[in-house]
């Protein structure tokens, strides 16, 4: 067995399972973070209930995002020894930054919010929230900064056998790794919108404590509505910066072969399944839409695949699929949260169609990992674009450690996510601590 | 500017010391649960609200220390996670499974479900301890590195009685560490038995802290630099005063709270002073001199140093600031009786 498959596949697992976490810690802290505002400045019990509601789905979530990160920072150690030595002086320095400007904040401040209702005061806990909130976003650039560098290494030179700093400054402002850091903290917004509707709109469904989760339908819709919006342009950004800094995965997204100006896009394509050069179907093509949608020309070249040697292109299937899915997907959010939008009381009154948001919960999760999809699959075959191939930056570890500790891992999150979303299924069906006859009784 | 690789080494040194001494209370109430908590589910409850708001901020300082490492000599880093494969992914599994068990245990009412984290806890905070006196004493006695830093033993070879005794003194370090701590914060009955409990460790710890200290002269290449600058020596003392004082305060006054803080000084300056004892190695090598990880061959840039140098000096204070301001808003001596 190549250790260095293995490697990839654990990193894979502990990333998909962790990105199965962060996207609603970052929204949901947000979510309530503005309920408890409401509360702080109107003093209605109403907004504390839906603060303490769903801070309990919150705490469950947030405990396992943090329990899956750990295994994260120790891995480039663990398996990407060669990497590590290779990156580390800038690398290294933006996870080290990330844990003392923003993890010990959200894990501090975690506690006096979870712990702090009757100890603090009602201002000092909602600045918990907001900084919990923040830090968490603040967490999330730093991460996409050290991300950004390997999928656009900047400011850095060659030193020997390993690259070294030369411009922090250009470091912390790669306009990639802004502009993932952008795009994923909208994405994570738009999950949480779209969990809290399906959990609201099951309530409703259950015609239970209507006042209640149509408030929280209403700010999960207002969520979902504009995130849905701004993931699509942000989106779009990050397509024509993919298309400036890594053509090649570019050319991989849309499976595009020749390179060519007025390149059209193509609405159904079929990539090879052999080793041929080219699409086995391609047909309903839209002149100029590729080279418009990638550099804002209707003219402009487009690189094709054939424009790399065999060995620089990315797996065309994986990324080609994950990308037009996870297109497909978001433009499914923004049909759903406009059309909700515009119906939005009508809606929240209707009974079995309400369950079609609860089914729709597990749909931004499979978009946001296949966003990651695209994004790593569609840097290889490097770990640093340009610079280190994946295949040479793993650790001299033998393979058998490496696939007890893949096995042992697969098993113990998978338990844990089952585990996991079971408390937080119990969590999300339990009765708040707020109804209307409730508020309505004098004390 | 040449500074800057010494001054890393010794907050390297700091940043472990401080987990230990803050992650160690808590995986030292995990294995104190099953012995004083045996009686009632409320105990155990208890237990768990003295810990509960801190772990996860007192992990941080571990993810900080091994950041650090990855930041400010990425070839330490790079060659000990790869060295330590196995160990590290039983400590990463404990961990997880230590941080679940904290969240999970309260969701649901049912006596064998809280049992089973309780337990679960308890394996946990006793195995985090054995790992890291083990990774810890292979460090000190020198991994098997060739000349290109490669890691040429096996598990097996990590088994060492010397590491097998670090093990141990982690172990009752922590669990007497904890044991203190717990007292300080509860009251009532769990407050005499915590007090009890870590009245019974101490000399079990004292004691193998001594011979570890004496095993080290022959196991371990620890006492060179303070032979060679006495200076130095003003670290193990340190590390012995503190750990004599905490005794005092244990046995003569009762006074938990200050047991507790010279046991923290006491693991600081135990970490400081197995470090600054490598010095100027990260990583000493038993097989060749020249595979052992030092400050010269391990360091990022100056440039790197420099700049994380000023977000630490920045930060750091401002998390030592509001986390000791949580503990203090967040902790109340709790009654399993209420």
């Amino acid at each position: 067995m190549d250790p260095v498959i293995l490697s990839r596949l654990q990193f894979a697992l502990a990333t998909f399972f962790h990105f199965l976490y962060v996207p609603l810690t970052l929204g949901l802290a947000f979510f309530i973070a503005i309920m408890e505002t409401r509360y702080v400045r109107t003093g209605d019990e109403m907004y504390k209930a839906q603060a303490k509601f769903w801070g309990r789905i919150f705490l469950i979530n947030f405990a396992l995002g943090v329990v899956t990160g750990i295994t994260l920072e120790f891995q480039f150690g663990t398996n990407w020894a060669n990497y590590s030595y290779f990156v580390g002086d800038i690398f290294g320095s933006l996870l080290a930054i990330e844990a003392t400007a923003a993890f010990f904040l959200e894990s501090t401040f975690i506690a006096v919010w979870a712990f702090g209702w009757n100890k603090v005061p009602k201002k000092v806990h909602l600045a918990a929230i907001w900084l919990v909130s923040g830090a968490g976003v603040l967490s999330a650039l730093w991460i996409l900064l050290a991300n950004g560098f390997m999928q656009n290494p900047v400011g850095f030179r060659l030193d020997g056998d390993r690259l070294v700093l030369d411009s922090f400054l250009a470091v912390i402002t790669n306009p990639y790794g802004w502009s993932m850091f952008i795009h994923t903290v909208i994405a994570a917004m738009l999950l949480c919108g779209f969990l809290v509707m399906g959990i609201s709109g099951w309530h409703l469904f259950r015609r239970n404590n209507e006042a209640f989760f149509q408030k929280s339908f209403s700010l999960g819709l207002c969520f979902a509505l504009t995130f849905s919006i701004l993931a699509a342009l942000t989106g779009h950004f990050q397509g024509q910066l993919t298309a400036k800094y890594q053509p090649a995965k570019m050319a991989a997204m849309e499976s595009q072969w020749e390179t060519q100006t007025h390149a059209p896009m193509h609405l159904l394509v079929i990539p090879p399944i052999d080793d041929s050069e080219e699409n086995l179907v391609e047909a309903l093509g839209i002149p100029g839409l590729m080279s418009f949608l990638a550099t804002n020309s209707f003219s402009a070249e487009v690189k094709g695949l054939k424009a790399f040697p065999k060995e620089d292109r990315p797996p065309v299937w994986p990324v080609y699929l994950s990308f037009r899915l996870m297109v497909g997907l978001g433009t499914l959010f923004v049909g759903v949260a406009v059309l909700t939008a515009l119906f939005k009381y009508h809606i929240m009154r209707l009974r079995y169609p309400l369950l079609l948001y609860v089914l729709m919960i597990p749909l931004p999760y499979l978009t946001l990992q296949l966003g990651w999809a695209v994004t790593e699959v569609g840097r290889q075959p490097w770990v640093v674009y340009g610079m280190m191939r994946t295949s040479l930056a793993g650790s001299p570890v033998d393979w058998y450690q490496i696939a007890g500790s893949l096995a042992v891992m697969g098993g113990v999150y998978t338990l844990l996510t089952v585990a996991g979303v079971i408390l937080m299924g119990k969590a999300a069906l339990k009765e708040p601590e707020w109804n209307e006859t409730l508020a309505a009784t004098p004390y | 500017m040449e500074y800057l690789g010494d001054i890393w080494f010794v907050l390297w040194a700091l940043l472990w010391g401080i987990y230990f001494a803050l992650d160690g209370y808590d995986f030292g109430i995990g294995m104190l649960l099953p012995i004083i908590g045996m009686s009632t589910q409320k105990e155990r409850d208890t237990m768990h609200q003295v810990t509960g708001p801190f772990w996860d901020g007192n992990e941080v300082w571990l993810i900080t220390a091994g950041g650090v490492t990855f930041a400010a000599f990425p070839l330490a880093y790079a060659v000990l996670f790869s060295s330590l494969y196995t160990p590290l992914m039983l400590l990463l599994l404990v961990l997880i499974m230590r941080g679940v068990a904290a969240e999970f245990r309260h969701q649901w009412n049912h006596p064998h479900w809280r049992t089973f984290w309780d337990l679960t806890v308890a394996a946990c905070g006793f195995l985090a301890a054995l790992l890291l006196g083990v990774a810890f004493s292979n460090i000190f006695r020198g991994l098997p590195l060739d000349q290109n830093h490669i890691f040429q033993g096996n598990i097996l070879n990590l088994l060492h009685p010397y590491a097998l005794l670090g093990g141990l003194l982690f172990v009752v370090m922590f669990a007497t560490h904890g044991a203190m701590y717990l007292s300080w914060h509860v009251s009532g009955d769990l407050e005499k038995k915590a007090a009890m409990m870590a009245k019974v460790l101490w000399p079990v710890f004292m004691l193998c802290f001594l011979v570890y200290v004496l095993l080290t002269f022959f196991w371990a290449g620890l006492y060179r630099n303070f032979f060679e600058s006495p200076l130095m020596l003003a670290l193990p003392a340190a590390c012995l005063v503190s750990f004599l004082a905490s005794g005092h305060y244990l046995y003569r006054t009762d006074k938990m709270n200050k047991a507790f803080l010279y046991s923290g000084v006491g693991i600081i300056s135990l970490a400081l002073t197995g470090v600054m004892g490598m010095y100027p190695n990260l990583l000493p090598s038993r097989l060749d001199p020249l595979g052992a990880v030092t400050i010269a061959n391990g360091a990022s840039t100056p440039k790197t140093l420099f700049i994380m140098l000023v977000v630490a000096l920045i930060f750091v204070p401002i998390v030592i600031c509001y986390q000791w301001w949580t503990h203090r808003k967040l902790s109340e001596k709790l009654d399993p009786e209420y």
